[in-house]
Protein backbone atom coordinates (compact mmCIF):
# COMPACT_ATOMS: atom_id res chain seq x y z
CA UNK A 1 0.00 0.00 0.00
CA UNK A 2 1.25 3.52 -1.14
CA UNK A 3 0.48 4.98 2.73
CA UNK A 4 3.17 2.66 4.26
CA UNK A 5 6.04 3.93 2.44
CA UNK A 6 5.03 7.06 4.60
CA UNK A 7 4.83 4.76 7.82
CA UNK A 8 8.66 3.86 7.14
CA UNK A 9 9.72 6.94 6.13
CA UNK A 10 8.67 8.54 9.73
CA UNK A 11 10.31 5.57 11.74
CA UNK A 12 13.30 5.62 9.54
CA UNK A 13 13.25 9.29 9.73
CA UNK A 14 13.26 8.76 13.84
CA UNK A 15 16.01 6.66 14.31
CA UNK A 16 18.50 8.39 11.89
CA UNK A 17 17.71 12.08 14.30
CA UNK A 18 18.56 9.39 17.22
CA UNK A 19 21.60 8.02 15.61
CA UNK A 20 22.98 11.16 14.40
CA UNK A 21 22.36 13.15 17.56
CA UNK A 22 24.06 9.93 19.51
CA UNK A 23 26.65 10.14 17.19
CA UNK A 24 27.61 13.74 17.52
CA UNK A 25 27.70 13.00 21.51
CA UNK A 26 29.92 9.60 20.67
CA UNK A 27 32.41 12.32 18.97
CA UNK A 28 32.31 15.22 21.11
CA UNK A 29 33.15 12.27 24.44
CA UNK A 30 36.10 11.19 22.51
CA UNK A 31 37.49 14.46 21.68
CA UNK A 32 37.32 15.63 25.13
CA UNK A 33 38.57 12.58 26.40
CA UNK A 34 41.48 13.50 24.01
CA UNK A 35 42.19 17.00 25.10
CA UNK A 36 41.94 15.78 28.81
CA UNK A 37 44.66 13.14 27.82
CA UNK A 38 46.84 15.70 26.58
CA UNK A 39 46.41 18.30 29.55
CA UNK A 40 47.54 15.67 31.55
CA UNK A 41 50.58 14.34 29.77
CA UNK A 42 52.04 18.68 29.42
CA UNK A 43 51.98 18.70 33.23
CA UNK B 1 27.11 3.63 37.73
CA UNK B 2 29.68 2.82 35.54
CA UNK B 3 28.24 -1.03 35.45
CA UNK B 4 24.69 0.26 35.58
CA UNK B 5 24.50 2.98 32.43
CA UNK B 6 25.51 -0.23 29.80
CA UNK B 7 22.77 -2.47 31.23
CA UNK B 8 20.20 0.20 31.20
CA UNK B 9 21.56 0.64 27.54
CA UNK B 10 20.67 -2.75 26.80
CA UNK B 11 17.23 -3.17 28.44
CA UNK B 12 16.26 0.37 26.88
CA UNK B 13 17.05 -1.06 23.52
CA UNK B 14 15.63 -4.25 24.65
CA UNK B 15 11.91 -2.27 25.22
CA UNK B 16 12.58 0.28 22.45
CA UNK B 17 12.55 -2.86 20.45
CA UNK B 18 9.53 -4.22 21.89
CA UNK B 19 8.18 -1.09 21.76
CA UNK B 20 8.09 -1.06 17.49
CA UNK B 21 7.49 -4.63 17.45
CA UNK B 22 4.06 -3.71 18.93
CA UNK B 23 4.25 -0.55 17.19
CA UNK B 24 3.85 -2.47 13.54
CA UNK B 25 2.78 -5.77 14.89
CA UNK B 26 -0.70 -7.24 13.71
CA UNK B 27 -2.11 -7.64 17.16
CA UNK B 28 -2.39 -3.78 16.96
CA UNK B 29 -5.53 -2.57 14.87
CA UNK B 30 -5.45 -0.61 12.22
CA UNK B 31 -7.03 2.72 11.83
CA UNK B 32 -10.09 2.06 9.78
CA UNK B 33 -10.01 5.82 8.48
CA UNK B 34 -6.42 6.08 7.83
CA UNK B 35 -4.96 2.26 7.28
CA UNK B 36 -1.51 1.67 8.86
CA UNK B 37 -0.11 4.79 8.52
CA UNK B 38 -1.95 6.40 11.64
CA UNK B 39 0.79 3.97 13.18
CA UNK B 40 3.35 7.33 13.25
CA UNK B 41 1.22 8.47 16.31
CA UNK B 42 3.03 5.76 18.21
CA UNK B 43 6.20 8.01 17.11
CA UNK B 44 4.97 11.29 16.74
CA UNK B 45 2.99 11.44 20.22
CA UNK B 46 5.66 9.83 23.05
CA UNK B 47 8.00 11.94 20.90
CA UNK B 48 6.36 15.68 21.71
CA UNK B 49 5.51 14.07 25.33
CA UNK B 50 9.20 13.28 26.03
CA UNK B 51 9.81 16.84 24.35
CA UNK B 52 7.27 18.92 26.38
CA UNK B 53 8.91 16.94 29.36
CA UNK B 54 11.78 17.99 29.05
CA UNK B 55 11.09 21.64 28.37
CA UNK B 56 9.53 21.29 31.54
CA UNK B 57 12.38 19.82 33.45
CA UNK B 58 14.39 22.67 31.40
CA UNK B 59 12.02 25.29 32.59
CA UNK B 60 12.19 24.59 36.21
CA UNK B 61 16.11 24.06 36.26
CA UNK B 62 15.71 27.90 34.16
CA UNK B 63 13.99 29.33 37.18
CA UNK B 64 16.21 27.64 39.98
CA UNK B 65 19.22 29.36 37.86
CA UNK B 66 17.51 33.04 37.64
CA UNK B 67 16.83 32.46 41.47
CA UNK B 68 19.77 31.61 42.52
CA UNK B 69 21.51 34.81 41.81
CA UNK B 70 20.84 36.08 45.13
CA UNK B 71 19.84 34.10 48.63
CA UNK B 72 17.05 36.61 48.47
CA UNK B 73 15.72 35.95 45.36
CA UNK B 74 16.07 32.05 45.98
CA UNK B 75 13.83 32.54 48.86
CA UNK B 76 11.06 34.18 47.16
CA UNK B 77 11.23 32.05 44.87
CA UNK B 78 10.50 28.73 46.90
CA UNK B 79 7.54 30.89 48.27
CA UNK B 80 6.25 32.07 44.56
CA UNK B 81 6.56 28.36 43.89
CA UNK B 82 4.58 26.78 46.96
CA UNK B 83 1.77 29.63 46.00
CA UNK B 84 1.58 28.83 42.62
CA UNK B 85 0.95 24.93 43.63
CA UNK B 86 -1.54 26.22 46.53
CA UNK B 87 -3.26 29.01 44.39
CA UNK B 88 -3.63 26.54 41.36
CA UNK B 89 -5.39 24.02 43.26
CA UNK B 90 -8.14 26.68 44.74
CA UNK B 91 -8.28 27.67 41.36
CA UNK B 92 -8.88 24.37 39.63
CA UNK B 93 -12.17 23.54 42.09
CA UNK B 94 -13.67 26.66 41.61
CA UNK B 95 -17.16 25.64 40.51
CA UNK B 96 -16.79 27.21 37.29
CA UNK B 97 -13.13 26.01 36.24
CA UNK B 98 -14.59 22.43 37.67
CA UNK B 99 -17.38 22.95 35.19
CA UNK B 100 -15.48 24.33 32.33
CA UNK B 101 -12.98 21.26 32.59
CA UNK B 102 -15.04 18.62 32.85
CA UNK B 103 -17.11 20.29 29.81
CA UNK B 104 -13.27 19.92 27.98
CA UNK B 105 -13.09 16.36 29.32
CA UNK B 106 -10.27 17.46 31.76
CA UNK B 107 -10.79 16.22 35.01
CA UNK B 108 -9.87 18.82 37.59
CA UNK B 109 -8.08 15.84 40.61
CA UNK B 110 -5.96 15.31 37.40
CA UNK B 111 -4.84 19.02 37.03
CA UNK B 112 -4.45 19.56 40.14
CA UNK B 113 -1.98 17.05 40.53
CA UNK B 114 -0.40 18.47 37.73
CA UNK B 115 -0.29 21.87 39.44
CA UNK B 116 1.34 20.76 43.09
CA UNK B 117 3.76 18.59 40.50
CA UNK B 118 5.47 21.92 39.57
CA UNK B 119 6.16 22.43 43.72
CA UNK B 120 7.54 19.33 44.27
CA UNK B 121 9.31 18.90 41.38
CA UNK B 122 11.43 22.70 41.66
CA UNK B 123 12.59 21.03 45.27
CA UNK B 124 13.33 17.85 43.94
CA UNK B 125 15.35 19.38 41.15
CA UNK B 126 17.15 21.72 43.39
CA UNK B 127 18.06 18.82 46.13
CA UNK B 128 19.19 16.83 43.45
CA UNK B 129 21.32 19.02 41.39
CA UNK B 130 22.63 21.61 43.58
CA UNK B 131 25.12 24.74 42.47
CA UNK B 132 26.03 24.94 38.67
CA UNK B 133 24.48 21.03 38.30
CA UNK B 134 21.50 22.60 37.52
CA UNK B 135 22.90 24.73 34.99
CA UNK B 136 24.48 21.63 33.41
CA UNK B 137 20.55 19.94 33.99
CA UNK B 138 18.51 23.28 31.91
CA UNK B 139 21.54 22.60 29.33
CA UNK B 140 20.95 18.78 28.71
CA UNK B 141 17.34 18.35 28.74
CA UNK B 142 16.69 21.56 26.11
CA UNK B 143 19.40 19.66 23.66
CA UNK B 144 17.69 16.70 24.11
CA UNK B 145 14.21 18.03 24.05
CA UNK B 146 15.11 20.02 20.50
CA UNK B 147 16.29 16.60 19.46
CA UNK B 148 12.55 14.96 20.18
CA UNK B 149 10.89 18.17 19.46
CA UNK B 150 12.74 17.93 15.63
CA UNK B 151 10.95 14.41 15.32
CA UNK B 152 7.81 16.10 16.31
CA UNK B 153 8.08 18.35 13.26
CA UNK B 154 9.54 15.43 10.84
CA UNK B 155 6.96 13.08 11.58
CA UNK B 156 4.06 15.24 11.34
CA UNK B 157 4.37 15.90 7.98
CA UNK B 158 5.20 12.82 7.02
CA UNK B 159 2.06 11.66 8.25
CA UNK B 160 -0.19 14.85 6.58
CA UNK B 161 1.01 14.40 3.34
CA UNK B 162 -1.59 10.83 3.30
CA UNK B 163 -4.25 11.88 5.50
CA UNK B 164 -4.22 15.90 4.83
CA UNK B 165 -2.65 15.60 1.56
CA UNK B 166 -0.33 18.27 2.26
CA UNK B 167 2.97 18.89 4.06
CA UNK B 168 1.71 21.14 6.61
CA UNK B 169 -1.03 23.58 6.85
CA UNK B 170 0.22 27.34 7.18
CA UNK B 171 -1.26 29.22 9.92
CA UNK B 172 -2.56 25.86 12.32
CA UNK B 173 -2.15 26.69 15.01
CA UNK B 174 -0.46 23.43 17.19
CA UNK B 175 1.91 23.19 13.94
CA UNK B 176 3.11 27.14 14.12
CA UNK B 177 3.19 26.97 17.76
CA UNK B 178 5.43 23.69 17.84
CA UNK B 179 7.61 25.30 14.97
CA UNK B 180 8.09 28.39 17.31
CA UNK B 181 8.98 26.49 20.44
CA UNK B 182 11.65 24.11 18.49
CA UNK B 183 12.91 27.68 17.23
CA UNK B 184 13.20 29.36 20.82
CA UNK B 185 14.88 26.46 21.72
CA UNK B 186 17.28 26.15 19.07
CA UNK B 187 17.65 29.84 19.89
CA UNK B 188 18.58 29.02 23.37
CA UNK B 189 20.96 26.23 21.96
CA UNK B 190 22.93 29.01 20.28
CA UNK B 191 23.00 31.75 22.77
CA UNK B 192 24.71 29.07 24.89
CA UNK B 193 27.12 27.57 22.09
CA UNK B 194 28.38 31.02 20.77
CA UNK B 195 28.40 33.34 23.89
CA UNK B 196 31.10 33.81 25.97
CA UNK B 197 29.70 36.16 28.65
CA UNK B 198 29.49 35.86 32.49
CA UNK B 199 25.88 36.31 31.70
CA UNK B 200 24.94 33.92 28.91
CA UNK B 201 23.59 31.65 31.79
CA UNK B 202 21.08 33.85 32.95
CA UNK B 203 20.21 35.30 29.61
CA UNK B 204 19.52 31.74 28.39
CA UNK B 205 17.46 30.88 31.40
CA UNK B 206 15.09 34.27 31.06
CA UNK B 207 15.13 32.81 27.42
CA UNK B 208 14.05 29.19 28.64
CA UNK B 209 11.45 30.59 31.12
CA UNK B 210 9.68 32.24 27.63
CA UNK B 211 10.11 29.13 25.63
CA UNK B 212 8.45 26.82 28.51
CA UNK B 213 5.42 29.43 28.46
CA UNK B 214 4.66 28.10 24.78
CA UNK B 215 4.44 24.87 25.80
CA UNK B 216 1.14 25.03 27.25
CA UNK B 217 0.25 26.94 23.89
CA UNK B 218 1.14 24.21 22.34
CA UNK B 219 -0.41 21.69 24.15
CA UNK B 220 -3.62 23.11 24.60
CA UNK B 221 -4.33 24.70 21.32
CA UNK B 222 -6.03 21.60 19.79
CA UNK B 223 -8.35 21.91 23.15
CA UNK B 224 -9.54 25.45 22.67
CA UNK B 225 -9.00 26.19 18.51
CA UNK B 226 -10.29 24.48 15.87
CA UNK B 227 -7.32 23.47 13.89
CA UNK B 228 -6.21 21.12 11.11
CA UNK B 229 -4.40 19.14 13.53
CA UNK B 230 -6.82 16.50 15.21
CA UNK B 231 -8.23 16.72 18.25
CA UNK B 232 -6.31 15.11 21.34
CA UNK B 233 -7.44 11.55 21.71
CA UNK B 234 -6.80 11.02 25.32
CA UNK B 235 -8.27 12.99 27.83
CA UNK B 236 -9.83 15.56 25.47
CA UNK B 237 -13.53 13.93 25.07
CA UNK B 238 -11.97 11.95 22.05
CA UNK B 239 -11.36 7.74 22.36
CA UNK B 240 -8.80 5.37 21.60
CA UNK B 241 -9.31 1.53 21.22
CA UNK B 242 -7.16 0.25 24.01
CA UNK B 243 -5.22 -1.72 22.51
CA UNK B 244 -3.96 1.42 20.42
CA UNK B 245 -4.01 3.03 23.72
CA UNK B 246 -1.51 0.33 25.19
CA UNK B 247 0.85 0.48 22.38
CA UNK B 248 1.32 3.99 22.83
CA UNK B 249 2.19 4.65 26.50
CA UNK B 250 4.47 1.43 26.20
CA UNK B 251 6.21 3.46 23.32
CA UNK B 252 6.48 6.41 25.46
CA UNK B 253 7.69 4.40 28.25
CA UNK B 254 10.64 3.12 26.05
CA UNK B 255 10.87 6.75 24.76
CA UNK B 256 11.35 8.11 27.93
CA UNK B 257 13.84 5.75 29.37
CA UNK B 258 15.65 6.37 26.08
CA UNK B 259 15.65 10.01 26.58
CA UNK B 260 16.65 9.66 30.20
CA UNK B 261 20.19 7.56 29.11
CA UNK B 262 20.04 10.15 26.74
CA UNK B 263 19.98 13.18 29.28
CA UNK B 264 23.03 11.09 30.95
CA UNK B 265 25.19 10.86 28.57
CA UNK B 266 24.84 14.21 27.61
CA UNK B 267 25.47 15.61 31.06
CA UNK B 268 28.33 13.85 31.93
CA UNK B 269 29.55 15.25 28.60
CA UNK B 270 28.93 18.39 29.80
CA UNK B 271 30.73 18.22 33.42
CA UNK B 272 33.83 16.59 31.19
CA UNK B 273 33.68 19.83 28.77
CA UNK B 274 33.61 22.54 31.66
CA UNK B 275 35.83 20.10 33.21
CA UNK B 276 38.22 20.58 30.24
CA UNK B 277 37.48 24.20 29.78
CA UNK B 278 39.17 24.10 33.30
CA UNK B 279 41.96 22.76 32.91
CA UNK B 280 43.09 25.14 29.99
CA UNK B 281 42.18 27.72 31.74
CA UNK B 282 44.59 26.71 34.58
CA UNK B 283 46.94 26.14 32.00
CA UNK B 284 46.92 29.31 30.18
CA UNK B 285 47.53 31.16 33.55
CA UNK B 286 50.70 28.43 34.22
CA UNK B 287 49.07 26.87 37.08
CA UNK B 288 50.03 23.34 37.94
CA UNK B 289 46.58 21.61 39.16
CA UNK B 290 43.06 22.18 36.98
CA UNK B 291 40.15 22.15 39.52
CA UNK B 292 36.75 22.29 37.54
CA UNK B 293 34.02 24.58 38.45
CA UNK B 294 31.91 21.47 39.37
CA UNK B 295 33.06 18.57 41.74
CA UNK B 296 32.88 15.82 39.68
CA UNK B 297 33.48 12.11 39.20
CA UNK B 298 35.60 11.33 36.02
CA UNK B 299 33.09 10.56 33.32
CA UNK B 300 33.97 6.54 32.32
Amino acid sequence: MNSLKFLYAAYVATWTIHVFYIGTLVRRFSRLRREMKELGKGK
Amino acid sequence: MKRLFPILAILTTIFLAYALHLALGKDTPTDAQQGDVYRIIFYHVPSAWTAFLLFFINFIASIQCLASAKESTQRAAKWIVIAVGVIGVIVTYLPQVQQQLVLKGMRPSAIATTVLCIPAFYFLVGWLFPGDRVDVLALTTAEVGVVFCTIVLVTGPIWARPVWGIWWAPGDIRLTSTLVLWLIYVSYLILRKFSSSAQTQMLAAALAVFGALDVPLVYFSIWFYRTQHPQPVIGGGGSMDPRMLHVLLMSWLAFLCFAFLVCWSRFRLELLHREVEAAHAMESLGGATAKPSIPLRRAQ
